[in-house]
């Protein structure tokens, strides 16, 4: 079955042809893979947009509950995490072993931050009862603010999903790059993984502006 | 079986244990898995069809409660939809025949591809269970608040079951893209790919586009269930219609996800069975691309009478009016394609006729659907449920048919009986038509859909209808006997019994595991008819 050229390692699968063609088709899937997940947000993004322009001054009212240190935080630690995954795609084409698990944890670690803090982010907002639901409490709007809360929880809530997957992916590979599956020639998974992860990160880029920051000033008429 | 004929091996003799059936990565196998489970779902779709038809044989709603009529209708519908008029072509006759057509070894992933079927029967059978639980009673719409917030039925669990079938579209939408832009043989350009490929090409794309909408969507609708978080409850300052507007951008191009392959296979048997290269091929070619993206544009013509603007409705009917001309095209050039061609009247030709003529009058009674006016006064009438049968199952079922049998030689190496064949075809052809015209008349004259009774002066139409119901599943019923008749009994199939171009006719029949005993190189056009 495992196609082996004589001239290409046993990582080659049977129905490719040569290695480049394999990169190019793992990639390309990744990428058409990740067009999904845009529009698998843009559901909610549109979902966002809409109660938001419908409802601005509860939107703006409820928004200024979330703690922007926190999300700003977060938003830091994954733009390093985005930064030590380019590293670590970086160090698998060079086909260093050690800086590759190296970035590889690190990665994780930053990732694994950004979840402490977003619990922690959570249990706060379970404190001071804005989980949508029968114990929701809060002065002005209430039916809309809540309405904002249910988008917030289940927009971070997918991202953090997409971030725990992620995780277990960068676990795996960290495994494999330790074992020296990856070389200079032979790196598509790190590659391809490099790119959903900076993904996440875009979509989290787009989420703090939109959840934290719009109309912090409150000038809204 | 005689040994001494078959001196090749091929992908069905690769091995015989259930195992390597169920683990197989090779996509033609793949396709037969798919070709097993799309029928078992299409005879339970036919099934609640079948006691839908009986209970509106009389007035009086008398041979199933209301309840269980909302229940059967519902599950008629998510069935038919998701799980057999979605996968049909695309799953079983483009996982098989895409790869070998562009000349490639297997699709791009053929892991996920196996993964991609798994998905789709696990997320049938949950969706079975959910039915033998207590069913659902919302319509395969899922319209919002109802089925969010007030219906009693298992709604959660059946979305749970189409969700992970939406993977397995995305999966598959995935495979073909890549598949088709980087695994084709040498010489095999984009104007050299047969417009199957490019059906499935444009297909893919709707998969990938538009199956994340209604996957969140949903998702939404369920998480709303369960956890009462108010985005499309109006009393939680939710909106209903934002559930409809995402619910058609996924549904009306998924319309298209139906009938795009349909053309496919139509474009193919069209050259075929005409002799001749299909007239104006690019045009063809990109009419299915523009197909792909006026689908996108055009959900709101679902959403007349739901509260939207007067300005917007006349947006969605003026782009709805756009869609008919890529279609057109298509017509168009098929009819072009066979005017002085030496056409042949084989069963798979008859079934293009077939599907010509009912998209015909699916397509225009579509127009008459994007007219405002005429829309309000159908809606939610038998019209709508004739015209888009019309479309969908004189459409894509028709193809997926004719496409069943004319590559049925090449998937099995067994030639069936062609008189059947053609008896078959044509009962399907009359069945359909009496089963659906007169729904068409019912509907205008003011018969809601989804009712279990209804006022006895529409009861003549009713009757002809379920008569052509029967006469319809008869001819459905016919091709079990003889393509199962041919797998046992058949002769041989040569290479290429139709005398067809295409790289699928250059293999053997059944063919090899690697489909291509040695690497095709393709050097001609595509339906080089000619010589
Ligand atoms: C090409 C394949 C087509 C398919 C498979 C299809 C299918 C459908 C389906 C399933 C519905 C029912 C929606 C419901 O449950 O209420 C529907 C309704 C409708 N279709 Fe089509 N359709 C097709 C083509 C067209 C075209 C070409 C047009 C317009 C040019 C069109 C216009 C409409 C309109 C306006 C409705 C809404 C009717 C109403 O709700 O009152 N369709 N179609
Ligand atoms: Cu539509």
């Amino acid at each position: 079955m495992s196609g082996t050229h004589s001239d290409e390692p046993s990582v080659l699968q049977h129905h490719f042809d040569n290695l480049g063609q394999q990169f190019e088709a793992s990639a390309l899937g990744m990428w058409v893979f990740l067009v999904t997940e845009v529009l698998f947000f843009g559901g909610l993004f549109t979902a966002y947009m809409v109660y938001r322009m419908t409802y601005p001054e509860a939107f703006a009212e409820a928004s200024h509950q979330l703690n922007i240190v926190l999300g700003g935080t977060n938003t830091a630690v994954l733009i390093g995490s985005s930064l030590t995954m380019a590293m670590a795609v970086y160090a698998a084409q060079q086909g260093d072993r050690h800086k590759q698990v190296l970035f590889l944890v690190l990665t994780m670690v930053l990732g694994m931050v950004f979840l402490g803090v977003k619990s922690v982010e959570y249990s706060h907002k379970f404190a001071e009862g804005l989980v949508p639901g029968p114990n929701f409490r809060f002065e002005g709007d209430a039916i809309h603010a809540q309405l904002f809360f249910s988008l917030y929880f289940v927009m971070t809530g997918l991202h953090a999903l997409h971030m725990i997957v992620g995780i277990g992916i960068m676990a795996v590979l960290t495994v494999f790059a330790w074992r020296g599956r990856y070389t200079s020639r032979y790196h598509t998974p790190v590659d391809v993984s490099g790119l959903y992860w900076h993904f996440v990160d875009i979509v989290w880029i787009f989420l703090f502006p939109l959840l934290y920051l719009i109309d912090r000033h409150g000038a809204v008429r | 079986m005689d040994t001494a004929a078959t001196p090749h091996s091929n992908y069905l003799t690769d091995g015989y244990s259930l195992k390597s059936w169920l683990l197989t990565r090779d996509h033609k196998r793949i396709g037969l898995l798919y070709l097993f489970s799309v029928t078992a779902f299409f005879l339970l779709g036919a099934f609640f069809a079948g006691i839908i038809r009986l209970e509106l044989l009389t007035p009086a709603g008398d041979l199933v409660s209301s309840d269980i009529y909302n229940r059967l209708f519902t599950m008629h519908g998510v069935v038919m939809i998701f799980f057999f008029l979605i996968p049909s072509i695309p799953s079983v006759l483009g996982n098989f025949l895409v790869p070998i057509m562009i000349g490639a070894k297997d699709l791009a992933f053929p892991r996920l591809n196996l993964l991609s079927w798994y998905l789709y029967t696990f997320g049938g059978l949950f969706t079975l269970w959910a039915l033998v639980t207590g069913g659902v009673d919302t319509g395969w719409t899922f319209y919002t608040p109802y089925s969010s917030s007030f219906s009693n039925s298992n709604v959660a669990l059946v979305i749970v079951g189409i969700f992970i079938n939406g993977f397995s579209s995305i999966l598959t939408g995935l495979n073909f893209i890549v598949t088709i832009h980087k695994m084709r043989a040498p010489g095999m350009t984009w104007f050299r790919m047969p417009l199957f490929v490019w059906a499935h090409y444009a297909t893919s794309l709707i998969f990938v586009l538009g199956t994340p909408v209604i996957a969140i969507t949903l998702l939404m609708v369920g998480a709303e269930r369960v956890l009462h978080l108010g985005i499309f409850d109006p009393k939680l300052g939710g909106d209903p219609v934002l559930f409809q507007h995402l619910f058609w951008f996924y549904s009306h191009p998924a319309v298209y996800i139906m009938i795009l392959p349909a053309m496919g296979v139509a474009s193919e048997l069209v050259a075929a069975f005409s002799r001749k290269a299909i007239f104006g091929y690019e045009f063809v070619a990109f009419s299915s691309l523009a197909i792909a993206v006026f689908g996108f544009l055009v959900w709101g013509h679902h959403m007349f009478v739901s509260s939207e603007s007067v300005y917007s409705a006349m947006a969605f009917s003026l782009l709805s009016f756009l869609v008919a001309i890529p279609s057109a095209v298509k017509v168009f050039n098929w009819s072009a394609t066979m005017y002085k061609g030496s056409i042949s009247f084989e069963a798979p030709m008859l079934y293009v006729f077939g599907f010509i003529g009912l998209f015909m009058i699916g397509g225009l009674t579509g127009l008459f659907l994007a007219a405002i006016a005429v829309d309000v006064h159908v809606t939610d009438t038998y019209f709508v449920v004739a015209h888009f049968h019309y479309i969908m199952v004189g459409g894509a079922i028709m193809m997926y048919m004719g496409g069943l049998h004319f590559w049925w030689p090449k998937i099995f190496g067994k030639l069936y009986n062609e008189f059947w064949a053609q008896v078959a075809a044509v009962t399907i052809f009359v069945g359909f038509n009496l089963t659906f015209f007169p729904q068409f008349i019912v509907g205008y004259l003011g018969m809601p859909r989804r009712y279990h009774a209804y006022p006895p002066e529409f009861q003549l139409w009713n009757i002809l209808s379920t008569a052509g119901a029967t006469v319809l599943a008869v001819g459905y019923a016919m091709p079990a006997f003889y393509l199962l008749h041919s797998l046992f009994k058949g002769k041989r199939a040569p290479s290429n019994p139709w005398g067809a171009k295409g790289l699928e006719w250059e293999t053997t029949s059944p063919p090899p595991t690697h489909n291509f005993e040695t690497p095709p190189v393709v050097t001609e056009p595509p339906y080089n008819y000619a010589k």
